[in-house]
């Protein structure tokens, strides 16, 4: 009894103040749709696939990522095009199969695929989650949107004659798109 | 009797009792943002500024649910249950003397309902009363879990109930005085509280309220973690917020109590009696989700011994020291 009465007077009264300390503390919670998450810079999200700055895709369909990829959600074909360069056919992602590990980002030996910051792409059926090749590329379209409008209609105007956009490479395009 | 006065008494009990149910309403959001607060989330904020409709949206989607009952119940005692929980929780509160006489019209008016002279006996007798609703809901459940755990509470609070009665022993012998509104009269300075000639009363009575409500950490009877949900489980839609309008009456009626008894009840300066009482009752209702959200469940032989092996040897002890006070 002497015990728990030593416990009474003196562990409780601190716990107490203890979670009395934490009603005054800034809540943790982030209101989700108002307020976004702050991502990591090295977030792996919605795939994208790169252009050159020409408008030209990067992949050539060489099948590395899907060698590396451990859920086995890429499918691709090749074709050869006018000037006789191998490109991707069909390319899809299966991104209810995809485990956003990254490995196909690292893979890649021309720097075409990578793993985006987007990561509300919830849908109500299944098969919208299958991204095409052009899907991919459109995320890529839209992610420079963004960035071209970040950077300034200014900085657009100015440089207009000679503009070419940055080449995307992982540490620059990830680092750039979160600012 | 005239009419008058009827009306008045009629007038009396609406009031007090809305506000007795507006305060259950609101006590949830209360105890809802302060536990989130406590840790560091924002708790309902999205109905309504500062998530003040969250109650009524809680009320609306319990009164629409499916009210189901099991197979095998007692459907007559499953029904009452909840009612037999909920009613006597709000009779306390009809005791209590929420503010000082009114003067109005040219006659005097008692702020509670019933100022009877064994209103601390009133007490005692209703709040045994809702044990019944939880023992009979948990039998007429016919489920196992809902059982276990209103045998756990009708023992529960059958031990609490012997240290809160003596625990207000004390309090009765400094004051001489079953009645609440007596008391409070006695109480009309911050030195002549009871709380500073009771003060281990008060804390023991202020245990067993926690564990006459049926509160962390004495919420044995419902015990998620391990009975489901105790005596409760089987209930739904309206007869569930039953039972957890009854809990929070409880704590309403027991910090309503607490204040009368120890804290002075309406007494206090400048301010008006009702909003002193209002300030007071707040303060404890606070309490009771501060320590929800800071400790942690008894096991059931620490709950009975703590019961049976400190509270009442120290109500007793409580007994004896103000025996001697008072001879000396």
């Amino acid at each position: 009894m002497v015990s728990f009465l030593k416990t009474v007077i003196k562990a409780i009264p601190v716990g107490l103040s203890v979670t009395f300390k934490n009603i005054f503390r800034k809540p943790t919670t982030l209101e989700y749709p108002e307020v976004k998450p702050d991502l990591s810079p090295q977030y792996r999200g919605l795939h994208y696939l790169a252009r050159y700055d020409n408008g030209e895709e990067r992949c050539v369909c060489c099948g590395l990522c899907a060698a590396a990829c451990p859920a086995d959600c890429i499918y691709m074909e090749p074709y050869e095009n006018e000037r006789g360069e191998r490109k991707a056919r069909i390319y899809i992602i299966n991104e209810i199969r995809c485990i956003f590990c990254g490995y196909c980002e690292e893979a890649c030996p021309e720097e075409a695929i990578f793993l985006g910051k987007e990561f509300e792409f919830s849908k109500y059926e299944i098969p919208d989650f299958i991204y095409s090749k052009e899907m991919l590329l459109g995320n890529f379209d839209r992610i420079e949107m963004e960035r071209r409008k970040k950077l300034g209609m200014e900085f657009i105007r100015k440089t207009r004659f000679d503009f070419r956009m940055p080449t995307p490479s992982i540490g620059d395009s990830e680092s750039s798109i979160e600012k | 009797m005239d009419i008058l006065s009827l009306s008045l008494i009629v007038a009396k009990v609406v009031v007090i009792f809305a506000g007795l149910m507006l305060m259950v309403a609101y006590m949830t959001l209360f105890e809802r943002r302060i536990v989130a607060f406590i840790q560091g989330r924002k708790g309902p904020n999205r109905v309504g500024p500062q998530g003040l409709l969250q109650p009524l949206a809680d009320a609306l989607k319990l009164l629409s649910k499916e009210d189901v009952t099991p197979a095998g119940a007692n459907k007559i005692i499953f029904n009452l249950a909840p009612v037999i929980t909920f009613v006597p929780a709000l009779l306390t509160i009809a005791v209590v003397p929420v503010a000082d006489n009114l003067i109005l019209f040219g006659r005097e008016i008692s702020m509670v309902i019933s100022d009877i002279n064994i209103g601390i006996l009133f007490i005692l007798a209703i709040a045994s009363l809702g044990v019944y609703g939880i023992i009979l809901g948990g039998w007429s459940s016919n489920s196992k879990y809902p059982l276990l755990g209103s045998l756990r509470s009708s023992a529960q609070m059958v031990s609490y109930e012997v240290a809160l009665g003596l625990a207000l022993v004390g309090l009765l012998m400094v004051s001489g005085s079953f009645s609440l509104s007596e008391i409070v009269h006695q109480q009309s300075s911050i030195l002549e509280w009871n709380i500073i000639k009771q003060p281990l009363g008060f804390v023991l009575f202020a245990i067993c309220a926690l564990a006459e409500s049926n509160r962390i950490p004495f919420d044995l009877p419902e015990a998620e973690a391990e009975l489901v949900g105790g005596y409760n489980t089987e209930f739904s839609g309206i007869k569930f917020a039953m039972f957890f309008m009854a809990e929070y009456a409880n704590i309403i009626a027991s910090s309503a109590v607490i204040t009368t008894l120890y804290f002075g009840g309406w007494q206090g300066p400048i301010l008006p009696p009702i909003v002193w009482f209002l300030i007071k009752v707040v303060f404890f209702l606070f309490g009771f989700v501060w320590v929800r959200a800071t400790l942690p469940r008894f096991r059931y032989d620490q709950l009975m011994r703590f019961g049976w092996l400190v509270l009442l040897p120290l109500a007793l002890l409580n007994i004896l020291i103000t025996g001697i006070v008072l001879v000396l």
